[in-house]
């Protein structure tokens, strides 16, 4: 479904990705762990299309087709969705507003019709209900005025919404009280499928022991230097990142 | 065309008004013919305004009262009511008074009807109580020139009183019908007095069907609010390319009274200069001035505004928002004069421009002048485009950049929009923002 070969990306000069390679395919669950400064956020970004982000080489292909050469919206059109980090405020956008557009500009991209109001309210009920999002907070303007835990609860649930392929959900989990996080955590695992994949990066090894993943991998400088099984994770978070970057050291010096 | 072959009626403003008040042949009292002639005097000390007149230094008049060779235009030809009818609002339930140039179209309106409603012409209420109490009594008048050359010239208008405790149950439509054959002058002149008690909503929009003739409104409209009377007040302007307009709102308030005054402008009219003040004759008073400018092409809208505090514990709030596309230029005035006796005045100003066209531009001036010690007053600026932030996660959820941006106008618009409080119109003005922004 994605494929990464050897990206390079920098930001105002600054080189930040240093040649990732990523295959991942349909149904899986892949975390993308490191330490602060590593590229996670980055890596994210690229794949998204945001645009202070110049990709110097590499190549980044989605079924078939140049993730690259895509605009955003044509990237989410395609079926790849960002959770943010820090979901952005737009006063005077209500989120039902917004979310009718997104889901109507993705179904003109396919070349369906335009949900009629009741389909969209019916879907709208159905998936409020994943993650426990309240119908007061849909007339609101876009996240204003939302807590941290609703706010990623919105992100989490136009993901249910804007139903994409791919779903890159960045560091969803920081900032979240352990209750926001189970039903964040819950909301994600009711909507894995075998045709849906995640990308989820993650500081923290905690949110992985609600969404189990299929495959771990650590960035660091910009590049991935160990991918393991959910038990890397686990390893993470006792020793912490040092003896990696040892090894990698030792390997690099050889 | 250049200059020197100009203009029977620009010469004649610059050099023989006289000549021109001769024109003038609606019927009147004494008493009206007397301040016209007033005003005309004052007219000719004044002149027309320049570039070095202090409240018109980004808007140049003369240019654009020299761009055609207009006639002033006193008399009206009948009109098809279709034309009317494109300045309607859908699903609005409201009275109707169609006007062609000033003159009330009795047989176009549906006026509103019954114990304490006095409505019609200017020229056939000129001995009715309110008109001989406040007709151009609002004195800020007096210091702007073409406010006094509508006085001295104008031909016709609306006339409106509400009597106490008179409450009308829709809104009055004022559909404003400027029609010509050759490029005009057009002065209508409206006064609407709410007595004590009284309340009404009352939307103005506009309609030059013609695009050949140019025609150039002068207009004024002076309202009363007396005690506790409320008035909510909408302009919508959305000319014709043939159009051009110098709109003066001129309103006195009195104890208790609330005045919410909207003046919208989207595109179409080359040139809209609009006066708005408002004078507090009373004290706990509420204001809200609301603006909200939508402009393209080369369009220059100018919003000239004055809060006059001249007694205590009166409130006011004035917001104008504008969206500045194309080579658009926008001008706003704000001022606010707090009179040494006007204690406990709260008065607060803001004008958030987004300029989004490459040659936008806006000219934004304050001016508070504050002659109490115990007030709160504040003014604040803005002018920028839209947040790269926002853009990307509207992006990023599969919505096209033209249809972003629409949203990202609407919801920019969204402080003025949704303060309007008749649905109709706030659909429609919504509907409005969002066709201008998806063009």
């Amino acid at each position: 479904m994605l494929t990464i070969k050897n990206l390079h990306a920098e930001v105002e000069g600054k080189k930040i990705l240093k040649g990732i390679n990523l295959e991942i395919n349909k149904g899986e669950m892949h975390a993308i762990m490191g330490p602060n400064g590593s590229g996670k956020s980055s890596l994210a970004s690229v794949l998204a299309g945001r645009d202070n982000y110049t990709v110097t080489e590499g190549e980044v292909w989605f079924n078939g087709k140049n993730l690259l050469d895509l605009s955003p919206e044509d990237r989410a059109r395609e079926g790849v969705f960002l959770a943010f980090q820090y979901p952005v405020e737009i006063p005077g956008v209500s989120n039902l507003n917004f979310l009718k557009t997104a889901l109507n500009e993705i179904r003109a991209y396919k070349g369906l019709p335009a949900l009629e109001a009741r389909e969209f309210l019916k879907l709208t009920k159905e998936k409020q209900q994943l993650v426990d999002f309240h119908s007061n907070l849909m007339n609101r303007s876009l996240n204003e005025g939302f807590s941290g835990g609703e706010k990623k609860r919105n992100e989490i649930f136009q993901l249910a919404m804007l139903d994409p392929q791919l779903a890159i959900l960045d560091e969803t989990d920081s900032g979240l009280d352990i209750d926001a996080l189970r039903i964040v955590s819950s909301g994600v695992n009711k909507l894995r499928d075998a045709e849906k994949s995640f990308v989820v990066i993650t500081h923290y090894q905690r949110l992985l022991e609600y969404i189990i993943p299929d495959f771990v991998h650590v960035l660091y400088n910009g590049r991935i230097i160990k991918t393991g099984t959910k038990e890397l994770a686990l390893e993470l978070e006792e020793r912490g990142y040092d003896w990696l970057k040892e090894e990698l050291h030792l390997k690099e010096s050889v | 065309m250049t200059s020197d072959m100009i203009l029977p009626f620009y010469q004649a403003l610059t050099a023989d008004v006289t000549a021109l008040a001769a024109q003038v042949t609606v019927p009147s009292t004494d008493a009206v013919q007397s301040i016209r002639r007033k005003a005309l005097e004052r007219f000719t000390a004044m002149g027309l305004p320049t570039l070095k007149t202090e409240a018109w230094r980004y808007s140049n008049i003369q240019r654009y009262l020299k761009e055609f060779p207009y006639e002033l235009l006193n008399n009206a030809a009948p009109v098809a009511p279709t034309v009317a009818q494109q300045a309607a609002i859908p699903e609005l339930d409201c009275y109707r008074v169609v006007l062609v140039n000033g003159h009330l179209q009795a047989d176009q309106s549906t006026l509103p009807e019954g114990k304490g409603i006095t409505i019609g012409a200017m020229s056939a209420y000129a001995d009715a109580p309110g008109f001989v109490t406040y007709f151009n009594q609002q004195h800020h008048l007096e210091t702007e020139s073409l406010a006094q050359l509508n006085t001295a010239l104008f031909a016709d208008g609306l006339y409106i009183e509400l009597a106490a405790n008179t409450v009308l149950d829709r809104p009055i439509h004022v559909i404003h019908v400027y029609s010509c054959t050759a490029h005009s002058f057009i002065q209508p002149r409206h006064l609407w007095v709410l007595n004590r008690n009284a309340a009404a909503t009352i939307i103005e929009s506009s309609v030059h069907p013609e695009t050949t003739a140019v025609a150039f409104a002068n207009s004024v409209v002076e309202t009363v609010v007396q005690e506790n009377a409320e008035l909510w007040h909408y302009c919508v302007q959305q000319g014709e390319d043939s159009f051009r307009e110098v709109s003066t709102t001129a309103a006195q308030q009195f104890k208790d009274s609330r005045y919410h005054h909207f003046s919208v402008t989207l595109p179409g009219t080359p040139f809209t200069r609009n006066n708005t003040s408002v004078a507090l004759n009373g004290s706990h008073t509420e204001t809200n001035l609301n603006g909200l400018y939508i402009t393209n092409k080369h369009q220059h809208v100018d919003n000239h505004t004055f809060m006059d505090h001249i007694m205590p514990d009166c409130n006011s709030n004035e917001l104008y928002k504008g969206v500045l596309l194309d080579d658009s230029n926008g001008v706003f005035t704000g001022k606010i004069l707090v009179h040494q006796e006007a204690q406990k005045t709260n008065a607060f100003q803001q004008n958030n421009n987004l300029l989004l066209g490459s040659k936008a531009d806006i000219n934004s001036q304050p001016q508070l002048e504050i002659y109490a010690d115990d007030v709160k007053c504040s003014h604040g600026f803005t002018a920028g485009q839209f947040s790269e932030e926002s853009m990307f996660y509207l992006r990023s959820r599969g919505i096209g950049e033209e249809a972003a941006k629409a949203l990202m106008v609407n919801a920019f618009s969204h402080d003025i929009t949704d303060a309007i409080h008749v649905p109709a119109l706030q659909h429609f003005l919504q509907e409005q923002i969002a066709e201008i922004m998806n063009n």
